[in-house]
């Protein structure tokens, strides 16, 4: 029953997310923390800070962490099949018809629409991380604010928008900028 | 050439760029052409550019669907079976093992508080990437593309609809509007 769980679940998110890179997280948000509970925020948040420092698409990284924690090495094979089946289908189906057809005219105003709520969709979910870093568990609040982690991700932001420095870089660093910080304080 | 040579060189190529390529599915697609169209001379690069702009036009994982679309261009069904497992094998492994030290270090004081400061690393990362794109979709001008991303994010930040329907709904939209500039054209 929980390999279904998985299979369905895993299988949602291949078939809706399109545009390739963040736009999985919010498909994945949704199932493994908000409807089925699998992760919390918090270590659905570092599962996206490890799939950012290791090779593999945020999707197969996630089916895999997801599915070993929750039915072990089946349960991560069952959930990376679900992510993966919807792409194999599409992928040659939409390859025999451009092959045919070349015009991709329907597909092309398709995605036109979606782009604008796939970004609305990363942001929302990247509103999701920041509340779990600056807040935790707690009610949002002034006083609960992890004002060491709000000044990181400006420094972060910041260096990201300034410098061609590398994400993963950036993202190390923010580690280390914390560290330093508790032990000081 | 022997087809099991190719599904061979296929199986090594593929599982290579997976295991070595950090930073997302662009990157691998590139990669890929680099290998496939430039060093081996087995897609031409005009064809490449078409598998590509499939693959990333199709759901899910660009890498996956990149693999998908030079296996088969290869070798058919089975080339794209042998690409697609030889890309899911890195990944896999890696984080099956990351899930063992997950669980044993999480509560060590060092990694999580390195952990805890990534979260806001990783914050700034999302957030410099939904800047650029938001940038990118507000100077198409098109006022229905800013209602929509508009509206997609207030039901996704604030009023916690399931995203699969902002995607249904939105596609929907695409159609019907892909069917009136049809019209428009062709009166």
């Amino acid at each position: 029953m929980i390999y279904l769980q998985l299979f369905w679940s895993f299988l949602q998110v291949g078939l809706f997310s399109f545009g390739g890179g963040y736009a999985a997280m919010p498909l994945i948000e949704e199932q493994i923390v908000t409807r089925h509970s699998w992760l919390s925020m918090q270590e659905f948040t570092d599962l996206i800070t490890i799939s950012q420092m290791t090779p593999g698409p945020i999707a197969v990284n996630s089916a895999t962490f997801v599915g070993i924690k929750i039915a072990g090495i089946p349960g991560a094979l069952v959930a990376t099949f679900g992510c993966i089946l919807p792409s194999c289908i599409l992928v040659i189906v939409l390859a025999k018809l451009y092959f045919k057809y070349r015009n991709m005219q329907m597909l092309q105003g398709v995605l036109g629409s979606l782009r604008p709520a796939v970004v609305a969709m990363i942001a929302a979910a990247g509103v999701s991380v920041l509340v779990t870093a600056f807040w935790g568990d707690e009610v949002i609040s002034f006083f609960g604010t992890n004002w060491v982690l709000v000044a990181i991700f400006l420094v972060c932001f910041v260096l990201l928008r300034a410098t061609k420095l590398n994400p993963v870089f950036v993202m190390v660093l923010a580690g280390v900028l914390n560290l330093g910080g508790t032990w000081v304080i | 050439m022997k087809k099991h040579v190719i599904l061979r060189k296929l199986f090594f190529s593929t599982l290579y760029l997976s295991a070595f390529t950090f930073g997302g599915g662009y990157v691998i697609v590139t990669l890929m052409k680099k290998k496939f169209v430039d060093k081996l001379h087995w897609i031409e690069e005009n064809e490449m550019l078409d598998l590509v702009a499939i693959a990333q036009s199709s759901p899910g994982a660009i890498a996956v669907n990149g693999a998908i679309v030079v296996g088969y261009k290869l070798a058919g069904i089975l080339g794209a079976l042998v690409a697609i497992i030889a890309t899911i094998i890195p990944p896999f492994v890696i984080i099956s093992l990351v899930s063992v030290f997950y669980n044993a270090f999480r509560d060590n004081f060092i990694i999580s508080s390195l952990l805890e400061g990534m979260q806001a690393g990783v914050g700034a990362v999302i957030a410099s990437v939904v800047f650029d794109m938001g940038v990118d979709v507000v100077r198409e001008k098109s006022a229905a593309s800013d209602i929509i991303m508009a509206l997609s994010f207030i039901a996704a930040c604030f009023l916690d609809v399931n995203v699969v329907y902002i995607v249904l709904v939105c596609a929907a939209l695409g159609v019907v509007r892909t069917l009136l500039q049809k019209r428009r054209r062709a009166k």
